[in-house]
């Protein structure tokens, strides 16, 4: 079994207004040094077998095909 | 002309749909749940507004990976007329079908109101009914209409008369990059918009500024 964790954010310059009001909400909460917060998701997935390279290529395809919108998201995958 | 409606757990405007398409043309749609993998032999094909799969993941996101959205690509493909509404333009940008992308509403607020709406191009299969530049009323009901592009697209579909429809005077509800409300593919026949032109067909309905993009489908007099 391999464990994979794949993090999807924001690109660049794409507006995230939850992040802005997450932002503004801890600035209330008197944490005056956060500069700014992008808001992303996160994906934990366990994935038969034990060929590495395998899954890490399929995790790519999932993302294109489905975790991410390329649009406005970028992802990372990550082979634990 | 025969259309197809298509119908996924968490859609609710579906019966609005089939009502507006009922009585504009005379016809019931053949109504097409999401596991069949062929479609009638129609020549519009409309994906309706709701929350399909509570939205999860991204809206439209998980609606756009089933089997019936591939014969509803190889429909568009063919040059059959598609039309998508509110989740509808949702599944149809997550499918590739529409550039651009739509986000949470930049108040962050679900918006359910009545705005106003540019003619943008009164030269599409979608908008005949309407003269150019005409402003319509429509209402619109999502939390995530806030269209985007990157510049490159956004300067292509600007230049294409690919944008349908405008929020006009001040109207906004979501914070759309140029006021975008609805779009065209390049090749014409399919068009995606965030507002409910089916929930404005009849004076019941408060107007029916809504009945003369069925009419311009469907070929009739508004």
């Amino acid at each position: 079994m391999i464990k994979a964790r794949v993090t999807v954010t924001l690109k660049n310059g794409v507006l995230d207004p939850q992040g802005k009001a997450i932002e503004g909400a801890l600035d209330a909460l008197g944490f005056s040094s956060v500069g700014s917060v992008r808001q992303g998701k996160v994906f934990d997935l366990e994935i038969e077998g034990a060929d590495r390279a395998k899954a890490e290529s399929d995790l790519n395809a999932m993302c294109e095909k489905l975790l991410a919108n390329t649009v406005i998201e970028d992802y990372t995958v990550s082979v634990t | 002309m025969k259309s197809a409606i298509i119908q996924l757990p968490g859609l609710n405007r579906d019966r609005d749909m089939i009502a507006a398409l009922t009585r504009i043309s005379g016809r019931a749609p053949v109504t097409v749940w999401q596991t069949e993998t062929e479609l009638p032999d129609v020549d519009l094909v409309v994906i309706p507004g709701g929350f399909s799969y509570g939205d999860y993941l991204r809206c439209g996101a998980i609606a756009a990976r089933m089997p019936v959205m591939q014969a509803v690509a190889e429909k568009a493909r063919q040059g059959a007329l598609i039309m998508g509404v509110c989740n509808g333009f949702q599944v149809l940008v997550e499918m590739g079908l529409l550039p651009g992308a739509l986000m949470r509403n930049a108040s962050l607020k679900f918006v359910c109101r009545e705005v106003k709406l540019e003619v943008t191009n009164a030269n599409t299969a979608f908008t005949r009914g309407y003269q150019p530049g005409q402003v319509i009323r429509c209402p619109v009901a999502h939390h995530d209409g806030n269209y985007f592009a990157d510049a490159e697209t956004l300067k292509r579909i600007e230049g294409e008369g690919q944008v349908a429809f405008r929020y006009a005077e001040g109207t906004n509800p979501n914070g759309s990059v140029n006021d975008i409300a609805g779009i065209v593919s390049d090749s014409g026949n399919v068009l995606g918009m965030m507002p409910h032109p089916e929930n404005l067909i009849e004076a019941a309905h408060g107007g029916d500024d809504g009945r003369a993009l069925f009419a311009g489908i469907l070929g009739k007099a508004a």
